[in-house]
Formats: structure tokens, C-alpha cells, sequence
């Protein structure tokens, strides 16, 4: 019998997490949908868009986040759906590492994801409806990681939820949508004030939502991770 | 599944016989803690099985009807993601003895999806025994398995039990079973029917015995 020295928890994570990206990296499935859909969507939002009707700072923010909040629940269902095919999963299961190692490895692997659609679509949004955030364009990107965050902890667990059932696909965004709402409006409010030439004392009570939102369900959800997994 | 009292100690091999449905799967899975009794427990190294018993869950290695593979990864990171999983303290080592012992060598950086389903079977039985767990659940371990195949793993299992390794092999073959286990036991609905030492079994008159009892459920 080997003397065996687990790995801890972040170190599990981490080769969890470095698992799912490369798999998705060999593949490149789940993102090359999301990057598609997303294009698609701010192509079509662009299309319909009368811009004698609206103005682009009052468009942008909400296309921007509901093609983000779409195009990272596309990806989602692949953190459990690949682990269920094979039944990998109880190969992690049977490791000696804690359940929550596991949920923070998909978790990460998904946000690295997520955050990889939102570098393209961001661009995609301020080319398109020709925005000019300045500085303000760094702190979009800070709102954008902790919307991801917020958006990869609720949809991961759901995914731990869902995988199992027969509907799993259909399930998940049906569970989830509603939760991303938080995330959703702070994130598309605090973008709207950044197009107006807003401070960032302005924009702090809409990141404060996504941090206490982020911090909130992230405990959350980690406790409740292995509950989902359990038979 | 209703009073099943096993043990399995350091060194032995209880071969589980069983028509389909019987529950040998379920009792598996018990045994690796991958389910929850609704009463009694299953102690590893003396230890309940609970669900906080992560370092006692990762003594036990798991065969099963399905590969546990992730198909897009090759041989060699399949085996080593186990191994690094597992705190197995050289991994890389771990990892090439594993696919040393199981004929895997030539084949590392094959993708899994590449490979066919008996070798694939192969990567599965090196991926459950790369960091030297204490037991071993297999569960139709020689389905898909060529006669090298089949004779490797044979090898391997009796390796595994000498050294000091308790098995736990689920299948429907009287004689293969026979051939590595200790004791053997019956499970009928969720039941043992049988449990007894093979050193004194008659391996034809086992084999009649099962049949009977097989048919006799069913009928």
C-alpha cells in the first residue's frame, strides 16, 4: 500500500480545473459555441437596433449582459455533462480529496471560461455600438469578473444539480436564469454610469451588489455542493 | 439489499456470483462509498465509510462496467491526473508502472477515444490501481478483454492480492472468479445466499450449485 499525501484543497482545485481546460482546450466545443452565440447575438441586437429610437450607452449595457449571461450558461452544463459520461465522476468521488476541491475545480475551470467569452464579446459590444468608455473600460473589466464569479458559482452548482436528469439542458437555465438577475442588472446598471463618464465612487454601490452577491452565494454554494452529489 | 454481513481482509479475494439485478453492483458501490447504506455501514481499515472519510475513500480502487476515462485525454494523463488526485508521491513513476503492468507502454500519448474498448479497459484497470489502493472493486473487470488482456490483468489481480491487497471481484464467470478468489459468495435479490472459503470448494459442483440457485429465483 503507497503512502499517499492528498493534495490539499486549492491544490486539487487546481488540477481539477487545469483537467476541464485542457479537455476544452482539445475540443474547444463549449467555447466556440459560446464565442458564436454571443457574436450572433450582438449582431442581431445591432440589426433591430433603431438607433434614431435609442441611444447606444442605453442599449449596449443590456445586450452586453444578457448575451453574457446566454452565452456562459451554454458552457455550464459541460462542467458535470463531461464527467457523467464515462461515470468519471466517481473517480473524483473516490479520491481522497473534499467534495468542495471539486466544486471550486469546475467552478474555476468555468470561470476561466466565461471570462474568456466576455474578453471577445466586451470588444464585440464596444465595436459595434461604437462606445467610448476610457478609462472606465478597466473598471468594466472588473465588473466583468465579478459578474463572471457570481455566474459561475450559481451555474455550477446547478449543473451539479441538473446533470442527473433527464432534461438536464432544458433545467439548467430554467434554475439558473433566475439567479443571474442579480448579476445581471448591477452589472448592466454599473456599465450604463461608466458610458455617461461616471466615477468610480458612482459605480461602487452596483459593484458592492456583485461583491456581497459573489461572496453570499459562493459560501453558499460551495456548502451545498456535496449534498448534490450525494446518491 | 438486506443483511449482508462480508468482510474482506489484507490479502484475500472474494469473488461475488450473481445473476443480473442481484445487487452486486449496488453492494460495490457501497463498498466504495459511493452510496449510503439506510442502515448498517461498510468499514474500510476499520474506519466507517462516511462521507467525510476522504482519505479512507482514496484506498479503494474502483473497476466498473463504464471506462471512468475522460476520452479526449491520453492514456498517460488519464492515469497521472489519478495518480496527482490521489497525493501518489511520484506520480510520473506511478503512472508508467501502472501502464508497464497492464501492457499500456507504446500507447501513452494515445488519446483514450482512440483506443478500442479492450484496451481501453486496460487504461481503466491501470487508472484504478495507480496509487496502490488497499481495495479493489472490480465489477466485470475481464468484459472486453483479449486473452493477453485477460491473462495480464489475471497476473496483476494476483500481484495485487499478495501484495496484501483485498479484492472484491464482481462476475459471471464461476471458473475466472474461482480461479483468483479466496472465498466466494452467492448474491440473490439483494441477498448472500453463499458465503464460504474456496480452498475447499469443488469448483463443478459450485458451478451446478449457482446454476440451481440462479434458476430457482428466476422460476
Amino acid at each position: 500500500m503507497t503512502a499517499l499525501r492528498p493534495p490539499g484543497t486549492l491544490a486539487a482545485a487546481l488540477m481539477i480545473a487545469r483537467k476541464d481546460l485542457s479537455m476544452e482546450y482539445r475540443t474547444r466545443s463549449a467555447f466556440f459555441s459560446s464565442l458564436v452565440f454571443s457574436l450572433l447575438g450582438v449582431s442581431i441586437f445591432y440589426m433591430v437596433w433603431d438607433p434614431t429610437a435609442v441611444r447606444p450607452i442605453d442599449m449596449a449595457p443590456g445586450v452586453l449582459w444578457t448575451i453574457f449571461a446566454f452565452a456562459g450558461m451554454l458552457g455550464l452544463h459541460r462542467a458535470f455533462g463531461l464527467e457523467l459520461q464515462t461515470r468519471a465522476m466517481d473517480g473524483l468521488l473516490l479520491a481522497p480529496v473534499s467534495r468542495e476541491a471539486i466544486f471550486l475545480g469546475k467552478a474555476l475551470a468555468n470561470l476561466v471560461y466565461v471570462s474568456a467569452v466576455l474578453a471577445v464579446t466586451i470588444p464585440a459590444v464596444v465595436l459595434f455600438y461604437n462606445l467610448e468608455f476610457g478609462s472606465g473600460l478597466l473598471i468594466l473589466g472588473g465588473i466583468g469578473v465579478l459578474a463572471a464569479i457570481g455566474l459561475v458559482t450559481v451555474g455550477t452548482l446547478f449543473s451539479s444539480m441538473t446533470v442527473h436528469t433527464r432534461f438536464a439542458e432544458l433545467l439548467l437555465p430554467m434554475l439558473a436564469l433566475p439567479f443571474f438577475i442579480p448579476v445581471v442588472v448591477p452589472a448592466a446598471q454599473a456599465s450604463a454610469k461608466l458610458l455617461v463618464g461616471a466615477e468610480l465612487q458612482t459605480v461602487m454601490p452596483w459593484i458592492q451588489v456583485l461583491v456581497a452577491f459573489d461572496l453570499m452565494f459562493g459560501v453558499a454554494c460551495v456548502l451545498a455542493f456535496p449534498f448534490t452529489i450525494e446518491d | 439489499m438486506a443483511d449482508v454481513d462480508l468482510s474482506i481482509h489484507a490479502g484475500e479475494c472474494l469473488a461475488l456470483f450473481g445473476p443480473n439485478g442481484a445487487g452486486k453492483t449496488t453492494l460495490l458501490r457501497l463498498l466504495a462509498g459511493l452510496l449510503r447504506p439506510t442502515s448498517g455501514e461498510v468499514r474500510l481499515l476499520g474506519v466507517p465509510l462516511k462521507g467525510d472519510a476522504a482519505a479512507e475513500r482514496g484506498q479503494v480502487g474502483l473497476i466498473s462496467h463504464q471506462s471512468m476515462l475522460y476520452d479526449v485525454l491520453t492514456v498517460a494523463e488519464n492515469i497521472a491526473f489519478a495518480a496527482r488526485l490521489h497525493g501518489v508521491p511520484d506520480a510520473d513513476a506511478a503512472t508508467e508502472d501502472a501502464m508497464a503492468r497492464l501492457g499500456l507502454q507504446g500507447r501513452e500519448l494515445t488519446p483514450v477515444r482512440a483506443l478500442s474498448r479492450g484496451w481501453q479497459q486496460r487504461v481503466s484497470i491501470a487508472r484504478a490501481i495507480v496509487h496502490g489502493p488497499a481495495l479493489v472493486l472490480l465489477d466485470e473487470p475481464y468484459t472486453g478483454l483479449d486473452v493477453a488482456g485477460a491473462r495480464a490483468l489475471t497476473q496483476l489481480l494476483l500481484a495485487l492480492r499478495e501484495a496484501g491487497a483485498a479484492l472484491a471481484l464482481v462476475t459471471h464467470s464461476v471458473d475466472e472468479g474461482l480461479a483468483l478468489a479466496t472465498h466466494a459468495a452467492i448474491m440473490l435479490d439483494g441477498t448472500i445466499r453463499r458465503h464460504e472459503p474456496t480452498a475447499s470448494l469443488d469448483a463443478v459442483e459450485y458451478a451446478e450449485s449457482y446454476r440451481r440457485l440462479v434458476l430457482e429465483v428466476a422460476a
